[in-house]
């Protein structure tokens, strides 16, 4: 009863109460997509034991006798053409989609703070100059650019495509975190604090940084998911991971070829794909509007 | 109108020299030595290998190369395959089939896309505005590859509606499946912005005034509306238009149909780098061009933009 007082009384309070947190508490998708991506994280961190749940830890533990097994109590996503079990292997590839995700995503963010408050906060030769990369990288198809350098790379972990993939995903956040420096730059506070005679640093890094990356954050969310994406299709076409390394795309590419007669080669793959990939955009839809109630869509 | 279209060109080849350079540098570069590779178990003597590296200028310093590969492209040369046929002549046999592709996509996404949109818009709230909302978000989370084989799979196979591959069966039973899953995910931005646009220029000033005026509600909205919420779609249309063409690359493939995006599909797994920078550089290229001649039409339709 206190709660729905409390949330009828919401307008009344001072804008500062109105934080975001109180925005978001209130919208069950929030707490939906939190929970999917919740799952994911220990499903990313634990895969053996996820895996082990239902008797088959080991996703390279193979029998060549039980290819293309239907889903069964011993296999409950079934086999896939090795006869390895589907299930576990759905289970590893989340470690292997989160942690490009996630590492080509902190890439990006740590670039783009860097050049796009160099930018954004002095102007002049050095936003040109960033101003211009942004353009050239904005300028063409990602895709097409990542093709043609993970084509000719000879190895590709995990970790060579998620530095590819950061090479030409980070003009997008570095754009939106110069537009966002520009914007606070004139505020009152900066200038305050730059007429007390703080440092540059701790101007930087004590006021215009903080206030800066809420709507970072919010896009950065989404580019985890799009770069979930962009990895799986990649692999898909052949230039992404290979084996022994486990991932969806890999499960999917090689499903693709036998989905004719063994559909559930392909289905628990893209639903793991898909629903991670909904819950991170999800998530980065309502934080942008939460933090932004001016453009909410 | 000529400063702002001479400046556009400007930064088109700034743009196309940075992304050209990267991707040359790139290729060519790194480690690996196709020429060494060329003789499979058994290296071919040194001789011929110098003689291959000097025919195809790979003793030079990068930044020759690459001003020799610029150079060429004016003159229609994208470049020559290791086994001496050139690249150009390859592409030319498959753009027919892309360009029916990629334009049944964007035909798909303008009309669906525009109609939705704006149906959306002036429902503002609705139960069918929330719909469509709904379904632009599942639209573009589903990776296209991942749509592509569940339409065949669903489409092709159980329904038996369209075929399941190949461009045998001609336009259009062999386009619209395959343009449709590339024109979803577009097709969802296009429904997304243009709703926001519309919902935007129904607020404005104008259209209250011409609705006080006493016009009828069709040609507010038909004439007047339309004309200013379609602007933002434009520009988008041109950037999605690349993406277009990059999406054509998974979707040639998963379809089989013998396109510019299967040649490349196939150029990376028979590992033939310059087929693969030559499609490249001609699909980056076209999309390049495309966002100039969109901008151009907005700066038409919005003197404000090429005052700017």
């Amino acid at each position: 009863m206190s709660e729905q007082l409390a949330s009828q009384q919401a307008p009344l309070v001072t804008p500062g109460d109105r934080s975001v947190w109180t925005t978001l508490r209130k919208r069950p998708l929030f707490w939906i997509c939190s929970a999917a991506l919740g799952v994911l994280a220990v499903i990313a961190v634990l895969p053996g034991p996820i895996a082990g749940l239902f008797g088959q830890p080991d996703p390279r533990a193979c029998d060549l006798s039980r290819s293309a097994q239907e889903p069964s109590p011993t296999h409950v996503f079934g086999t896939d053409l090795q006869g390895c079990d589907i299930f576990a292997n759905v289970v590893h590839g989340t470690q292997t989609s989160l942690f490009i995700g996630l590492l080509t995503t902190i890439l990006c963010l740590v670039i783009a703070m860097v050049l796009g408050t160099i930018a954004g906060y002095y102007g002049g030769v050095a936003d040109r100059i960033v101003s211009r990369l942004t353009d050239v990288f904005l300028g063409f198809p990602f895709l097409l650019g990542a093709i043609v350098v993970l084509n000719s790379a000879g190895t590709r972990s995990a970790l060579t495509v998620s530095l590819v993939l950061a090479f030409f995903s980070w003009p997008t956040l570095s754009r939106l975190v110069r537009s966002s420096v520009r914007t606070v730059r004139g505020a009152e506070y900066v200038q305050a604090a730059s007429a007390m005679g703080l440092t540059d640093r701790r101007i930087l890094l004590g006021h215009v940084v903080p206030n800066s990356l809420g709507p970072v954050l919010a896009i950065a969310t989404t580019m985890v998911g799009s770069v979930i994406v962009a990895e799986s299709t990649l692999t898909f076409l052949g230039v992404g991971l290979r084996q022994p390394s486990i991932s969806w795309g890999l499960q999917l590419s090689t499903a693709q070829s036998y989905f004719q007669s063994d559909p559930h080669l392909l289905v628990f793959p893209s639903l793991f794909l898909t629903v991670t990939v909904l819950s991170l955009i999800t998530l980065g839809d309502i934080l942008r509007d939460a933090l932004d109630p001016k453009g909410r869509s | 109108m000529t400063r702002y279209i001479g400046r556009r060109f400007i930064e088109l080849a700034i743009v196309f020299i940075g992304v050209t350079f990267i991707i040359y540098a790139m290729v060519f570069t790194l480690p690996g030595d196709p020429i060494a590779a060329l003789g499979g178990d058994r290296p071919l003597p040194e001789n011929v290998q110098a003689q291959l590296r000097a025919e195809y200028h790979l003793d030079e310093p990068v930044w020759l190369q690459y001003l020799r590969y610029i150079g060429g492209l004016f003159t229609g040369d994208l470049g020559t395959t290791f086994d001496g046929r050139p690249v150009g002549d390859r592409m030319a046999a498959r753009w027919p089939i892309t360009i029916t592709l990629a334009l049944t996509a964007f035909a798909i996404e303008v009309v669906v896309g525009v109609i939705l949109g704006l149906v959306s818009g002036l429902r503002n709230g609705g139960i069918l505005d929330r719909t469509l909302l709904i379904g632009t978000i599942l639209a573009t989370s589903v990776p296209v590859f991942v749509l592509g084989v569940s339409a065949q799979l669903v489409f092709g196979l159980q329904l038996g509606w369209f075929p399941i591959a190949g461009a045998g069966a001609g336009w259009p039973t062999a386009y619209l499946l395959p343009a449709t899953v590339i024109a979803l995910f577009g097709l969802a931005s296009v429904t997304r912005l243009m709703r926001g646009s519309v919902v935007d220029t129904l607020r404005s000033d104008f259209v209250r005034t011409l609705t006080a005026k006493g016009m009828p509600r069709r040609n507010v909205v038909g004439v007047h509306v339309m004309r200013n919420s379609v602007t933002p779609v434009l520009t988008f249309l041109a950037i999605d238009l690349g993406y277009l063409l990059g999406g054509t690359v998974v979707i040639e493939a998963i379809f089989n149909l013998p396109g510019i995006g299967a040649l490349l599909f196939d150029a990376i797994r028979t590992h033939e780098g310059p087929t693969v920078v030559g499609v490249a550089t001609a699909l980056i290229l076209i999309f390049l061009m495309t966002s100039v001649v969109v901008d151009l039409i907005n700066s038409l339709l919005d003197p404000r933009i090429r005052h700017e």
